[in-house]
């Protein structure tokens, strides 16, 4: 696919994505949307041996959605993908659904480690990076944490391992949209100059300056591995990207659009 | 009166000792299996794995959570990880176990060491008396609470056999080491009939239990004594067999009475006739330091207190 072809891609993520939080009353739109073109390109391009006919394959590279609330972006990427069809977005949050309110590794296909609470999931992707160098598997392993996720000790407990491992078959993609539940990054707990950190703790950091623009997000999952060091992607992103009323609005963290509002934002995503 | 069915080698080996040899018996077998430790190694015993198999063993270093979540990873690459830090940390890397092993049902072992009141000297912050409880109400985990060191090491290749969570609890005090049993997962040992009462025991605490056996005989009292392995899944059939055979229960632990082997009687028992029941472990409090027979008899744990305290129940 061409640049613009994975554009569309994410404008119909995004409009699953919308679509997905209303039927259900619930979910997360907010961070879902800043991380929709990371999980495209993922998903569309940068991945190797992904395969929804064999979702289980050994070989696939994999990833981790450490930020687990951003679950309607990873299931509309999955969707549109192949791995299940649209009427299981009906069933998002409800009963017997594949869809759980986070990812579920047993119930829905395509996702590859259970998450949802926060900073579990680049620990476990650590765990893979290790584990396939271990059994000489080639695959790469990603994992896309959030900035509000990174207030979890674990994320940095993770982060050493990494490097101590010198685990250059793992790359962390921060969504870093400023927003967490209670406010911003600053206004919960500062996280000081984040780039310094994670540079701190090991990784070869590419920072992109718009982590919603598709090119810029290709390029940066694209560079060549740095060897014998993880990578981590800083990818500067808006909260509710794509939809006007959820830009930069703590408030749509955890929270679904009403008839009213789908209906504009599915107005304002319009191909 | 039956004797007990129990052989004493005349050795005595702490559990954890056992678990760490055991380790290398499963990595000559079996090359997936990989071990994680929490720079503990020479405490927990998986220095004798490292130092064996240098290249499947993994120090996480002070971040028991972390390694939690590594092995779940590892875990998803075909590999068997074992994990292992003291038991106290269950708690730690409760989060963990739960989220990132258990709700995903992936294939980690967990084998948590100096457990219980037993670990001595290091004192309450020290000594878990809450990992049975932790453990048994997660869905899908194992739970494993040797004995004696020929059961640990039963408890470890069965481990490695299960796909899915398993812990299995250990301890830091030399106990005695008894001839090998019959083992099977989820089944408890009947290790003496008795007509009187009957002692429903696990852990080290077996030593003790078989010293109180044998004290109650010189009063008289014919006490049947089985001893479970396996927490979970639990050998209720067993269980209720020989309550209903005794229609007197005590149950003996290294561990709180609340949510550990006594539970899991109870929750065997309950509501299926007529019975006596006592629990007999750690009573909603924290331990502290001491040496470790001094601490049992602080608790109520030895041989003679434990035949005193089913003496008076049966009054």
């Amino acid at each position: 696919m061409n640049v613009q072809e994975l554009q569309a891609v994410a404008r119909q993520v995004r409009r699953d994505i919308i679509v997905m939080t209303n039927k259900a009353g619930a979910g997360h739109p907010g961070g879902s949307l800043s991380a929709t073109e990371a999980l495209v390109a993922l998903y569309f391009d940068v991945m190797k041996g992904i395969d929804p006919k064999d979702d289980k394959n050994p070989g696939r590279d994999r990833f981790v959605l450490s930020k687990g609330h951003a679950a309607p972006g990873l299931y509309g990427v999955l969707c549109e993908r192949g791995y299940f069809g649209r009427e299981e977005f009906d069933r998002f949050r409800q009963l017997h659904g594949i869809l759980q309110g986070h990812p579920d590794v047993k119930k829905c296909p395509g996702v590859d480690a259970s998450t949802g609470s926060l900073g579990q999931g680049i620990s476990i992707a650590v765990g893979m990076a290790l584990g396939a160098k271990h059994t000489g598997n080639p695959c790469h392993v990603y994992t896309m944490i959030g900035d509000g996720e990174s207030d979890e000790g674990m994320v940095w407990e993770a982060s050493m391992a990494a490097a101590h491992y010198k685990l250059d078959n793992l790359t962390v993609i921060l969504d870093h949209n400023g927003m967490q539940i209670d406010g911003t990054n600053d206004q919960v707990m500062s996280l000081g100059d984040v780039k310094a950190k994670f540079a701190a703790f090991g990784y070869d950091i590419i920072e992109v300056a718009d982590g919603n623009d598709m090119q810029q997000v290709l390029d940066a999952l694209h560079a060549p591995a740095c060897p014998g060091k993880p990578r981590l992607i800083l990818l500067q992103t808006l909260k509710g990207k794509g939809v006007s009323f959820m830009e930069g609005q703590v408030g749509w963290h955890g929270k679904a659009p009403n008839a009213e509002q789908t209906a504009q934002a599915l107005k304002e995503l319009e191909g | 009166m039956s004797k007990i069915d129990l052989v004493p080698t005349g050795e005595k080996e702490a559990v954890r000792v056992a678990y760490g040899k055991a380790l290398v018996e499963l990595g000559a077998e079996n090359d997936k299996v990989v071990v994680l430790d929490a720079d503990l190694a020479a405490a927990t015993m998986t220095n004798g794995f490292k130092k064996e198999y240098p290249d499947r063993f993994y120090d996480c270093g002070i971040a028991e959570a972390n390694m939690v979540d590594m092995a779940a990873g590892m875990s998803t690459m075909g590999l068997i990880p074992f994990c292992s830090t003291f038991a106290v940390f269950a708690g730690r890397s409760y989060d963990q176990i739960r989220n990132g092993v258990c709700y995903p049902k992936f294939n980690v072992k967990f084998g948590f060491s100096h457990a219980g009141i037993t670990l001595g000297e290091d004192g309450g912050s020290h000594q878990a008396i809450e990992d049975l409880a932790l453990m048994r109400v997660l869905p899908g985990m194992t739970v494993f609470a040797p004995s004696d060191a020929n059961e640990c090491r039963q408890c470890v290749k069965a481990a490695a056999e299960i796909n899915g969570p398993v812990f299995i609890r250990t301890a830091r005090l030399p106990s005695p080491v008894y001839e090998a049993r019959p083992f099977t997962v989820g089944k408890g040992n009947v290790l003496k009939e008795g007509k009187d009462c009957v002692i429903f025991t696990c852990g080290i605490m077996l030593e003790h239990c078989v010293e109180a056996v044998g004290l109650l005989e010189a009063q008289g009292i014919d006490a049947a004594l089985v001893s479970f392995h396996t927490i979970k899944p639990f050998d209720s059939e067993l269980a209720l067999e020989w309550t209903k055979k005794t229609g007197h229960v005590f149950t003996v632990e290294e561990h709180s009475v609340i949510g550990g082997l006594g539970d899991a009687v109870a929750d065997a028992i309950c509501g299926k006739g007529c019975f006596t029941f006592e629990k007999i472990g750690i009573n909603d409090e924290f331990g502290q330091s001491g040496k470790p027979a001094d601490l049992l008899k602080e608790y109520g744990l030895t041989g003679a207190q434990l035949a005193e305290r089913v003496a008076a129940g049966l009054k």
